[in-house]
């Protein structure tokens, strides 16, 4: 199916995802979906649990590329190249589609580290460039001043709220063009997820953003478009105003109005 | 009512003990059982005290018996023992330097080679091999840790010491024996058997221990951490390195001082291989040697009561302090990684 015309004025397609189908051995997780998410903007996936949001995700880093057996057909194009084939660079790749996981995952390092360390896998700056960059993608996640002083305290340290902003503040420091959030509040507290969804319309205005939510009224909150997925399909894609107030498929209206899942 | 064992019964009392009283629910629900559980509570905690604090008892015993029956060879010989190289049990002349530096340096050698061997073997395990091939690899090398030492000894002799006498020294002596300074290490004649020998049995012996206390904590790092290395664009060696052996640092050195522990008291494949020879004729890892559990496994038989057996068991007394030492380095190491990188890990 393709986006809602109305959608699509003034909008350039950062994604563009055609026919793709994914498949866990050989069961088939994702089947034909066409869809585009467009640049600067917030596209929320939803759906009941299983229904390959998170899958979808995973296949625009090529996060999937880690497991045997798991494999993509179709086009997925970011950049203008379709990442699904083969002799891509995923190292590049993830480098411009950074991510953030249900839980937060700092590493076993300082929280400086934490980030320092993905720079330097990309980029040689020297020590001034270093704190100037940390200290911007620490602003960016508005912990800065939270941390400022304990840089060199673990990461692990931290609050489950500020874990996770550190790791939005890690994927932010490598400068990528796309952040995939893949529930990125569903450990926090309120506060925290409260924090989360301010800090996502901040970060909308440099990078685009793809978040992946169990929960409809966070979709609703933080996101332009909005996709609704069950069972492997993309049943409905649009605006997030259109899909919330009137949705044009029955399966959607059921899943919004908690009818189903 | 009849419950299960009485360990498992959980009165108030150990309970709350344990847990500070974050269990009100079950306490309550548990109450009309509470005297039955209590007395099982009281009753398994008092058993493991008990075993805990035997074993405690048995290596304070071992410890005092050792030492009473050194005491000769300790009173006569006192710190020079530790220092002298002479063995000569006519003239009840004991030195412990020739079996204390054939064990360190064969079990430093076998550190050193068995430590990047069973990296690599973990890493393969967990992080590249295909699905099919990790479990087969996997118990084969398990399977090498249950093959008994005695076996390794004999192999050692019979098999390896020839063909590694007679090809691989030689080639050594000829390319590493040229270096200056390390080259005295490996010059001399090509006998097979002596430290390197032994100390490459060892390796081949820790290897598969290392390797799969390796490989079960790498399996432990989650996976979701680890994807977020991949995420931000890592190899999987920035993974491994950054990531997974940080994370694991705990089990990895565990896994180590296993190993070492296991080279510093193994005896029989020792025996076989590394030449007993109780005199230091030169540095070099090619002459045969003596450890402190070949020195003991040969000659206790025929030791004569007195000066002679006093000097063995002062000898077994060492190896005890000095497996002690080497458990108290890596706790200190330990600590000093974590103050160093915070956190930890487990």
């Amino acid at each position: 199916m393709m986006p809602v015309e109305s959608a699509l004025q003034n909008l350039v397609p950062e994604i563009s995802i055609r026919n793709l189908n994914f498949y866990y051995g050989k069961a088939l997780a994702l089947k034909n979906i066409n869809l585009e998410v467009y640049k600067g903007k917030v596209t929320a996936f939803i759906g009941p649990s299983g229904c390959g949001k998170s899958t979808l995700l995973r296949t625009i880093n090529r996060m999937y590329d880690l497991y045997p057996g798991q494999h993509a057909e179709g086009e997925l194009i970011v950049g203008g190249k379709n990442i699904l084939e083969k002799g891509v660079d995923t190292i590049e790749l993830r480098a411009k589609v950074g991510m953030v996981f249900q839980k937060p995952t700092p590493f076993p390092m300082s929280i400086y580290e934490n980030i320092a360390f993905g720079v330097r896998m990309h980029e040689r700056l020297s020590r001034n460039e270093m704190d100037d960059r940390i200290e911007w993608a620490l602003t960016k996640a508005a912990l800065w001043n939270e941390v400022k002083d304990k840089l060199n305290k673990p990461g692990t340290g931290l609050s489950g709220g500020q874990q996770q902003r550190l790791c939005i503040a890690r994927g932010v420091a490598v400068k990528p063009q796309v952040l995939l959030l893949d529930e990125p509040t569903s450990a926090l507290d309120p506060i925290s997820t409260m924090r989360i969804e301010e800090l996502i319309h901040e970060l909308k205005r440099e990078f685009t953003i793809a978040i992946v939510t169990h929960n409809m009224q966070q979709a609703a909150r933080v996101s332009d478009f909005t996709a609704y997925m069950y069972l492997g399909e993309l049943v409905e894609f649009g605006k997030t105003d259109e899909i919330f107030i009137k949705p044009q498929d029955k399966r959607t209206e059921d899943y919004i109005t908690g009818r189903m899942g | 009512m009849i419950r299960g064992a009485p360990g498992r019964g959980s009165g108030a009392s150990f309970r709350a003990l344990r847990d500070n009283g974050k269990n009100l629910l079950t306490e309550s629900v548990m109450s009309q059982s509470q005297a039955k559980g209590q007395f099982g509570d009281a009753l398994f905690f008092n058993l493991t005290r008990t075993v805990a604090f035997i074993t405690l008892a048995l290596l304070a015993g071992i410890v005092l018996s050792l030492t009473w029956s050194a005491l000769p060879s300790i009173q006569k010989f006192g710190f020079s023992f530790l220092t002298s190289s002479a063995w000569n049990p006519p003239a009840d002349d004991f030195g412990a330097l020739v079996p204390i530096y054939g064990t360190i340096v064969t079990s430093i050698i076998a550190l050193l080679i068995a430590l990047p061997i069973s990296f690599g073997i973990a890493l393969f395990l967990t992080e590249m091999a295909p699905a099919w091939l990790r479990r087969p690899l996997g118990i084969a090398i398990e399977l090498l840790a249950g093959i008994p030492s005695i076996v390794y000894g004999i192999w050692g002799l019979l098999v390896f010491a020839p063909i590694f006498g007679q090809y691989v020294q030689p080639f050594i002596a000829k390319t590493l024996g040229k270096l200056p300074l390390i080259g005295t290490l490996f010059s001399g004649p090509s006998l097979g058997i002596g430290i390197l020998a032994a100390g490459i049995i060892l390796a081949i012996m820790i290897i598969p221990f290392i390797a799969s206390v390796m490989r079960d904590v790498f399996e432990l790092v989650p996976p979701m951490l680890k994807e977020s290395c991949y995420g931000l664009g890592g190899t999987t060696w920035e993974v491994v390195s950054k990531v997974v052996l940080p994370y694991t640092r705990v089990g990895v050195i565990g896994g180590v001082m296993l190993g070492l522990g296991r080279a510093l008291g193994e005896t029989m494949a020792v025996t076989f291989v590394i030449g007993n020879a109780s005199l230091i004729g030169s540095f070099s890892l090619f002459m045969p040697g003596n450890s402190i559990t070949s020195a003991l496994a040969n000659e206790f038989a025929e030791a004569t009561p007195g000066l002679y057996t006093a000097a063995l068991v002062e000898l077994g007394l060492i190896l005890f302090v000095i497996t002690f030492i080497v458990l108290s380095l890596s706790k200190l190491l330990l600590r000093s990684l974590e103050k160093q990188s915070g956190g930890s890990a487990h």
